[in-house]
């Protein structure tokens, strides 16, 4: 049984097994990861770190590809 | 930090595993790095260290563990300061990767193609929602149009169908006629059959149609439903999602910043995996779309020569032949239609980080032109979506690639010694 790790997405707590990366979190919140710079909401495209899709504020840093990166305990994600 | 290899690997799918070990296996200090949060590239994703006993993968895994190769995952190679050195980031730090050889195993992607909708939110790749769904998204009872081109397809679907999904339908854009003689050949290729097999066998239920492609994903904050053509008329379906990938484009933007000759997408290379520079080797999909057999066959011939065993490398030539026939069936069974050219009007966006829609960017000479004066191919995918859909659309292609290839923080710009000691420690093992 894999362990079980609390996140926060947009200040909402989401609780995932470990292995789970940010975006599929996000998926699962039935959220989108970011708004383009003409107003659309766009979720991932690629889900390998090509596209920058899914990039989303993760701990305070901006602009992470969250397809590449494994949900860690605590984590805060901010989508727009 | 800087660290220095007899051999240093970039790319850690079969291609890379394979070609590290075989060249660490003779002695050589060899490191391995990584964009990815764990090795195993697209096709072995989640699947190194949770595999079945006695499977091919849990072979290739057993030896890379045994072979002591250095693991660097999650480093995104960004520049090429010297001509002996690679220099990557990880969380602002950075690192110099210094090296007598260098094998470049960076994979491919899928090609994504614009038509209308297809920058809603759940309309993604096809390989893009396998991966989604090997990192935690649960797909239990959504309904999923799977469409494109490819094997990847049915490997897709069955894959889905298994996680729960309900697979709508297959829509590959190649006629049925053209598919014939690729499956029809697949008898000389035994350990083929059986994969196909295994697919069919698994989506046996799921319709399958040729001639078929999404002209239209609909919805306003996300996908409601696609519009297909199949064999000329239109249906549409409501669905979760739609994975819609057209085939593979290599990657080959380390290899271009190296200075390495590329013809028709592909990096050239010699009999021995030798690029166009001496001590750069190149393995997989880089070298043209060829399938994992054929990766891990010119992965294991880059390692040898890279390491000194051609006579050891030779004797690998038949079945580099062998699956090099097999790839050059591939793409022809594959070859994408001239009509999917007509698949975005001009309102549709070309490049999805900038915002540049297809009757902007069309109105310009050439991918130079186009991007100096609508910014398409600027944004942080730097071209590699839209460039890769320009070149299908438009013909376009001039090759250039500047450092960095892959955005990285200004901080890594400026810096190259930052403290990456202990993020090194950490990842001494994969």
């Amino acid at each position: 049984m894999r362990e079980e790790i609390a996140i926060q997405i947009n200040g909402i707590t989401l609780t995932v097994l470990a292995g789970c990366t940010v975006a599929s979190a996000i998926g699962i919140s039935d959220l989108a990861c970011r708004t383009s710079v003409g107003g659309q909401l766009r979720g991932p495209l690629c889900a390998m770190g090509i596209c920058f899709e899914c990039r989303a504020m993760v701990n305070g840093q901006p602009h992470t590809r969250t397809c590449q990166l494994l949900c860690e305990p605590d984590m805060d994600i901010h989508t727009t | 930090m800087t660290r220095h290899f007899d051999t240093l690997v970039v790319g850690s799918g079969p291609a890379g595993i394979s070609a590290a070990i075989c060249a660490a296996e003779d002695g050589a200090e060899v490191g391995l790095v990584d964009d990815n949060p764990s090795a195993g590239g697209q096709i072995w994703r989640e699947s190194l260290g949770k595999h079945k006993p006695l499977s091919n993968v849990a072979k290739w895994h057993q030896r890379l563990l045994a072979a002591q190769v250095v693991s660097l995952q999650g480093w995104p190679v960004f520049d090429h300061p010297s001509a002996r050195t690679l220099r990557a980031e990880r969380g602002g730090k950075v690192i110099d990767l210094q090296f007598e050889n260098l094998i470049l195993a960076t994979g491919a992607r899928e090609l994504f193609l614009p038509f209308p909708g297809w920058t809603l939110p759940n309309v993604m790749g096809a390989g893009a929602l396998q991966a989604m769904v090997k990192g935690g998204l649960p797909v239990t009872g959504k309904r999923v149009v799977i469409a494109g081109s490819g094997p990847l397809l049915l490997a897709v679907a069955a894959y889905l169908k298994s996680a729960g999904a309900e697979v709508i339908c297959i829509c590959e854009q190649a006629s049925f006629a053209q598919l014939m003689p690729f499956a029809l050949a697949l008898l000389s290729t035994p350990a083929k059959i059986e994969e196909g097999l295994h697919y069919r066998g698994s989506t046996w239920k799921i319709p399958f149609h040729t001639s078929a492609w999404p002209v239209e994903a609909n919805g306003d904050q996300q996908l409601r439903d696609v519009t297909l053509s199949i064999r000329g008329k239109r249906k549409t379906i409501n669905c979760d999602y739609l994975a819609c990938g057209f085939h593979l484009v290599p990657n080959t933007e380390v290899a271009a910043l190296i200075g390495c000759d590329r013809q028709s997408g592909a990096i050239t290379v010699n009999e021995w995996q030798q690029t166009s520079i001496s001590n750069v080797y190149c393995a997989g999909e880089p070298t043209g779309i060829g399938g994992l057999e054929l990766s891990l066959i010119e992965g294991q011939i880059a390692g040898l020569v890279a390491s000194g065993q051609k006579e050891k490398a030779r004797s690998l030539f038949g079945q580099r032949e062998k699956w090099r026939r097999f790839a050059s069936r591939l793409s022809k069974a594959f070859a994408l239609r001239t009509e999917l050219r007509s698949l975005p009007d001009d309102t549709t966006l070309l490049c999805r980080c900038e915002d540049v829609s297809y009757g902007i960017v069309r109105q310009h000479r050439s991918w130079r032109d186009a991007k100096l004066h609508t910014r398409c191919g600027m944004g942080p995918c730097q071209g590699r979506i839209c460039g890769s859909a320009a070149e299908f659309l438009l013909g376009w292609n001039d090759g250039l690639v500047r450092p960095p290839v892959f955005p990285a923080l200004i901080s890594s710009l400026v810096s190259s010694q930052a403290h990456a000691q202990s993020e090194m420690q950490n990842t001494q093992e994969v």
